[in-house]
């Protein structure tokens, strides 16, 4: 049985771990106020939010698009649809009145997708500024389209917002309506519910684990019975539904041990959790400090509640060609420890994982629990690159990832990647033994292209022409020396010489 | 005063249609679909399906009682495919199971011998196979064949404008109910309720009075559910009658974008004549519709698409010819602008290419041709109360122009990566339904007797603020306050023979309707009043409820005055009829008065282009519109904004692509991109121009819905602007949308040279791949 509470109720339900929460919702709740738009978390018409019990005992919320969260992800936790954060009498929180006030609700399909990205933003511990505000509701697609009175709308929040006290927010916020008076009672009765998930007579009853929509487990367990590995959702939910409805799931979103974020260890090393978020990625100060424009490139990256749900390895091993992480990890030269079933465990250089199209060079019982990559040091240049018909919350047209170090303008060592130029995303080896050794000048530059020209195998499709895409990688990697080498390199120059 | 739903919006408890408590009993249908674009068919397997589990019948063209036939204009669409299919993702067969996975699940065991047939997704080779809809049409103004010798100048080029997914949030559905009489009762979110009614009626072979459609609001139609709501609603009342159980359709994302029509793609001749002063004086284009595989609305976007090649200039000298061709596709629809905007994108990449030969801003062209008072439109209705002029010079001035081009100059001399480009662009745009039956309305308004007042048109809300609309017009005319209002469902049993909510003209004609029914129940009531309390009939009046003779309050307000007619038997009850007056058009002459007024506006766009990687970024879009005399200055903004938005779309990231087997690759939302928050213009300024509005618009406040979506061609035009101002001399070919794709090719090319060249061609084949978490 899965138990967590859903607004003001506790649930209990055998429905399949591996079905989505938006269903669970609507259709066995029957709580109408979430909206199916694309049942692929591009639109945002079905977020809910889900809060998190944290070690400080306070409740973390994050928006999540419940079309493709796990219904065994909210196993534990605090689901909030707009029923739970409506108030009695009909009186509007104070997001509610700002979007109505705005009017920044037209059709009203994708509203309350809206009010629960703003709400989430309300109950989140970050500043509130008009650019946190903005990307509260980066996930949300208004076809009407007004995102300019919505604009208005969080302007006049983020005003409201400014009064939030650093401690006790939850108060202040239910004293203020953003969210009814039972908020202030949920980590109590969150915190119970985990104790109560943790007694092993519990257990007895069939918490934990699935096979074929019952536990057999406990969540936080190794739930070895299950070869379905299941993360946050974001690409099997869009590709296998049914599938992840009908067959056992492991879960591991909410595996402490895949969690996280290690500091950099003896041998200069990172060590990433399996698990471990996009948005995590982006929260962690070391990854900011390692990669100062981090934030820049996530936010490239899909939108807030995707990030908040997709893992690093769920992007590695769903192998798409143009996965953003894999291409950020490959140019690291990214390593991935495999688990399989009786405990063994190897450790593969990411770019070692693609075998061709989808074809990973893992044993399908074999699960990726961390990822390790060697820290940038000081001097060395790391870049991420991304063009896309949509800049946000789209799939790369291209996308690509270079590392170097460089000494009085020669290169030492380079590594680049590149996405959406062949069946797998790539390593561009070549072209990186090319640079090195090699000045940066403009010649380098032109003739380290032609080289990856040869590289690269693109084919047309909805994201561009294979002419276009041949192109753009031009560009990109062109990028990246500019953006390493202002002082070196002309752009003018650089692209009038091709 | 705000839009009255999203008070429920917000909370998330306004109803759509998935949205309806179900009914016990309700069987699930899904749709089998042709997966070829052209072919015969010669036989269907459908053996497997019958015995899946859950499956109750699977209907197919056999099953239909009347007549297999749901064509609008044309009778050319079976509501299942007979003999012959035309596109792929054309409905075949209907399965209703118990639950709607056992009818999805049962999709995959059905099997189509289907003999393929050559297949045509190109509107030019399909006019020149003769595969026309209907025949051309051709709108003439003074002799442009006679003018070309005059002209000083003459440029001619070829303009393509791609097709636009509507994209609803809510997909296309219905819900249908058998009803005792050996009818059904159909929820459907659709714009045409009427449309529904009467196919229904037809497929089933009874009365129109055997079917009831209801709607309570879309969740965004912008023409996409105007006719193409229909099939679904006929196919889940063809289950429900056959079956006598409720049917409930409702089409998954990738269903809807595979099944349904979208914006007609145009491909364009134009030929353009100037004088020695930049007057255009001759204009001659053809326009090649991709119409799709059945007519649907086609003939009347084409129509649509004649009255608005001209857009918002005068030309003495025009002749625009226009063929609706027959594609492998699915049939292509109404949406916002409807054939509207892709004509004025011609006739701008006209002005944009005479401008760039003769190294001059298009806006001295734009400016200098704009319509004056009594021009003549080249159908023959002259421009009257015209603020095309008005509107381009207050945007000129208020947001200067002049400022903005040095500055947009400025910063691009100082920049390399990043350029500047800029646009201005006038639209005028006919409000009314071009087939002039179509613009009649009716209002039932019922007065109850505590005074709350209950109004029902044929208007269908689906975001655009119309029900807020009619009840300011009933609470307006009646004198009340809005809180006594309430705007039912458009419901087919209580307003008959509506017209689609379409055209921009809903607010129009329901508003007009609502008007004339609140003034007979007002008139009457007064003239009780009058009898009742001995008062002089001349100068009573309600205000705020009040009823005030001569100015001063009367013995008897608003409520009491209500219940003291109910006891004297005065009907509380007003059916009105409202029939735009003035308009008509010969099409045979192709001439006439088809528009009750015009909308007038400009806007002025500013966008950057990353030089570098080939993406863009709109600063800001500044707009003068013609609002007339708002009657709701914050719906009224909504539609301008969102249709400015929504136009940016369809010309910059919005890209359908299908291939030459006639399949949709830009198939769901991660392949189709429209705009979300960060591609909205940074700056989107809305100025209400001071203009009087026009008597024919409800309360002389002008229809909002379709003519922003026009400002979006602006973007287009300034990023072909940066686009030169990186590549002087580069003259891009007129293709929108300017994907990132476009504007790289066109900053880097000649593409066919320098690409055979420099990069060899390959032709690695992998699967498409789907995603969220890119």
């Amino acid at each position: 049985m899965l138990h967590f509470y859903l607004n003001d109720h506790r649930i209990s339900t055998a429905e399949p771990a591996g079905s989505a929460l938006l269903d669970f919702i609507r259709y066995q709740q029957h709580l109408k106020g979430t909206k199916i738009g694309c049942r692929e978390g591009d639109c945002g018409a079905c977020t809910v939010l889900v809060g998190e019990l944290d070690a400080n005992g306070t409740i973390r919320y994050q928006s999540m698009t419940s079309c493709l969260t796990p219904l065994g992800n909210a196993h534990g936790k605090h689901i909030v649809t707009v029923e739970g954060i409506n108030a009695a009498g009909g009186q509007l929180t104070p997001v509610q009145q700002a979007i109505v006030q705005e009017g920044g609700s037209q059709c009203g399909f994708c509203t309350v997708g809206f009010v629960m990205s703003l709400t989430g933003h309300s109950l989140s511990s970050k500043p509130a500024t008009p650019e946190t505000a903005l990307a509260a509701i980066d996930g949300n697609i208004c076809r009407c389209t007004g995102y300019k009175s919505l604009e208005r709308a969080t302007a006049a929040l983020t005003g409201q917002l400014q009064e939030r006290p650093a401690t006790e927010a939850l108060s202040w916020l239910a004293e203020q309506q953003f969210v009814p008076a039972y908020f202030k009672a949920m980590p109590t009765r969150l915190a119970a519910l985990q104790a109560e998930l943790q007694e092993p007579t519990t257990h007895a009853t069939g918490v934990g684990g699935i096979t074929n929509g019952s536990f057999v487990n406990g969540p936080n367990g190794f739930a070895a019975a299950a070869r379905q590995v299941l993360g946050g959702g974001t690409d099997l939910l869009v590709q296998r539904l049914e599938q992840m409805r009908e067959t056992p799931v492991r879960l591991v979103y909410d595996l402490a041990e895949l969690r996280g974020i290690s500091p950099v260890d003896e041998r200069g090393r990172v060590t990433l959790g399996a698990a471990t978020t996009a948005e995590q990625l982006r929260a962690s100060e070391m990854m900011n400090q390692l990669f100062p424009r981090l934030p820049e490139y996530l936010k490239l990256v899909s939108s807030t509640p995707i990030r908040n749900m997709g893992t690093v390895a769920g992007n590695f091993i769903n192998a798409s060609p143009i996965g953003d992480l894999t291409i950020f990890f490959l140019a690291l030269d990214a390593e991935v420890t495999l688990v399989g079933p009786t405990q063994d465990a190897r450790v593969l250089p990411l770019h070692e994982l693609y075998q061709g199209y989808k074809q990973l060079a893992k044993f399908p019982e074999e699960q990726v629990t961390a990822i390790s990559f060697r820290a940038p040091r000081p001097g060395e240049f790391f870049h991420f690159e991304k063009v896309s018909k949509r800049t946000h919350l789209d799939i790369a047209s291209v996308n690509s990832a270079a590392w170097l170090q460089a000494k009085d303008g020669i290169i030492q060592a380079a590594r680049i990647s590149a996405g959406g130029v062949g069946p797998i995303p790539l390593r561009l080896h070549r072209t990186a033994a090319f640079l090195e050794g090699r000045e940066v000048n403009i010649e380098t530059l032109q003739a380290a292209n032609q080289v990856a020209q040869q590289e690269i195998h693109p084919i047309s499709d909805a994201r561009g022409s294979a002419e276009y895409k041949r192109l753009l990688l031009r560009q990109l990697l062109f990028a990246h020396f500019l953006q390493f080498f202002p002082e070196r390199l002309a752009m003018q120059e650089l692209l009038a010489a091709n | 005063m705000n839009h009255l739903d999203p008070v429920r919006h917000v909370r998330g408890e306004s109803s759509y249609l998935d949205d309806i408590p179900v009914q016990q009993g309700t069987l699930y249908a899904a749709v089998f679909e042709a997966a070829v674009a052209h072919g015969r068919l010669r036989g269907l397997d459908l053996a497997a399906a019958r015995t899946a589990p859950g499956v109750v019948r699977i209907l197919t063209a056999h099953d239909v009682p009347g007549e297999n036939q749901i064509g609008g204009i044309v009778p050319d669409e079976p509501v299942l495919a007979e003999g012959t299919v035309h596109f792929r993702g054309q409905p075949i067969a209907l399965v209703l199971a118990h639950t709607e996975r056992q009818a999805q699940a049962a999709l995959h065991l059905i099997k189509a011998d289907i003999e393929p047939l050559p297949i045509i997704t190109d509107p030019r080779v399909a006019a020149a196979h003769n595969e026309l809809i209907v025949p051309p049409r051709t709108f003439r103004l003074g002799d442009s064949r006679a003018t070309w010798a005059d002209c000083t100048h003459v440029f001619e080029g070829v303009a393509e404008s791609g097709g636009q997914e509507h994209l609803y949030i809510e997909t296309q559905g219905a819900y249908a109910f058998p009803t005792e009489m050996g009818g059904v009762r159909i929820v459907s979110s659709t714009q045409g309720p009427t449309a529904v009614q009467r196919h229904t009626a037809h497929v089933l072979g009874i009365g129109m009075h055997q079917v009831e459609v209801d709607v309570t609001r879309l969740g965004g139609g912008f023409g996409g559910k105007e006719d193409q709501a229909t099939p679904w609603g006929v196919l889940a009342a063809l289950g429900a009658f056959l079956t006598r159980r409720p049917v409930k359709l409702v089409l998954d994302r990738m269903a809807d974008m595979r099944m349904t029509g979208k914006r007609h793609p145009y491909s364009s001749d134009f030929r353009i004549g100037l004088d020695e002063n930049l007057k255009i004086v001759a204009y001659e284009v053809t326009f090649y519709q991709n119409a799709g595989a059945a007519a649907d609305l086609s003939p009347a976007v084409l129509e649509r698409t004649l009255f608005h090649c001209t857009n918002s200039y005068f030309i003495p000298n025009v002749t625009a010819t226009a063929y609706s061709c027959r594609t492998n596709l699915p049939p292509n629809t109404a949406f916002r602008g409807f054939g509207g905007p892709q004509g004025m994108f011609v006739i701008e990449s006209a002005i944009a290419k005479a401008a760039e030969e003769l190294g001059v801003p298009a806006s001295e062209i734009q400016r200098r041709n704009l319509l004056r008072e009594n021009d003549l439109l080249p159908y023959r209705q002259p421009a009257e109360m015209c603020h095309a002029e008005q509107a381009w010079d207050t945007a000129a001035d208020l947001y200067n122009l002049p400022r903005l081009r040095e500055e947009v100059a400025e910063f691009n001399q100082q920049n390399t990566r990043l350029k500047k480009g800029v646009s201005v662009m006038p639209i005028c745009f006919g409000i009314s339904f071009t087939k002039t039956p179509m613009n009649q309305s009716r209002a039932l308004v019922h007065i109850y007797t505590d005074g709350t007042v209950g109004v029902s048109t044929g208007a269908v809300e689906m975001g655009q603020g119309v029900n807020t609309k009619i009840a300011q017009v009933a609470a307006q005319t009646l004198g009340i306050s809005l809180d006594r209002v309430k705007v039912e469902s458009t419901n087919t049993t209580r307003v008959a023979n509506t017209s689609p909510s379409a055209a921009s003209a809903t607010a129009d004609l329901n508003g007009k309707a609502t008007e004339l029914a609140c003034l007979a129940l007002r008139e009457r009531l007064l003239r009780h009043a009058s009898t009742e309390y001995t008062l002089n009939y001349e100068g009573l009046e309600i205000r705020n409820e009040q009823v005030l003779a001569a100015g001063v309050p009367a013995e008897t307000t608003w409520e009491k005055l209500v219940s003291s007619a109910y006891w004297r038997r005065v009907s509380l009850t007003e059916n009105a009829h409202y029939a735009t007056p003035d308009i008509h058009f010969d099409a045979a002459i192709e001439q006439g008065y088809p528009f009750a007024y015009h909308v007038y506006g400009t806007a002025l766009t500013v966008v950057t282009v990353d030089c570098l990687r080939g993406t863009y970024e709109l600063d800001a879009v500044h707009i003068a519109h013609d609002f007339g005399q708002s009657m709701n200055p914050a719906v009224d903004r909504g539609q301008i904004e969102g249709g400015a938005v929504q136009g940016i779309g369809w010309m910059t990231m919005e890209e359908l692509i299908y291939n030459e087997e006639g399949r949709l690759l830009s198939n769901s939302l991660n392949s189709y991109k429209i705009p979300d928050l960060y591609a909205a213009p940074k700056v989107l300024d809305v100025h209400f121009l001071d203009t009087p509005g026009h008597p024919r618009a409800i309360f002389r406040s002008k229809a909002v819905g379709e003519p922003p979506l026009m400002y979006g061609i602006g973007a287009y035009f300034a990023i072909r602007d940066a686009v030169r101002a990186f590549r002087s001399g580069h003259q891009p070919t007129f293709s929108a949308p300017f994907t990132p794709e476009k504007v790289l090719l066109n900053l880097y090319s000649p593409v066919s040279a320098r690409s055979a060249a420099a990069w060899p061609s390959v032709s690695t084949s992998i699967p498409a791949t789907t995603s969220a978490a890119s």
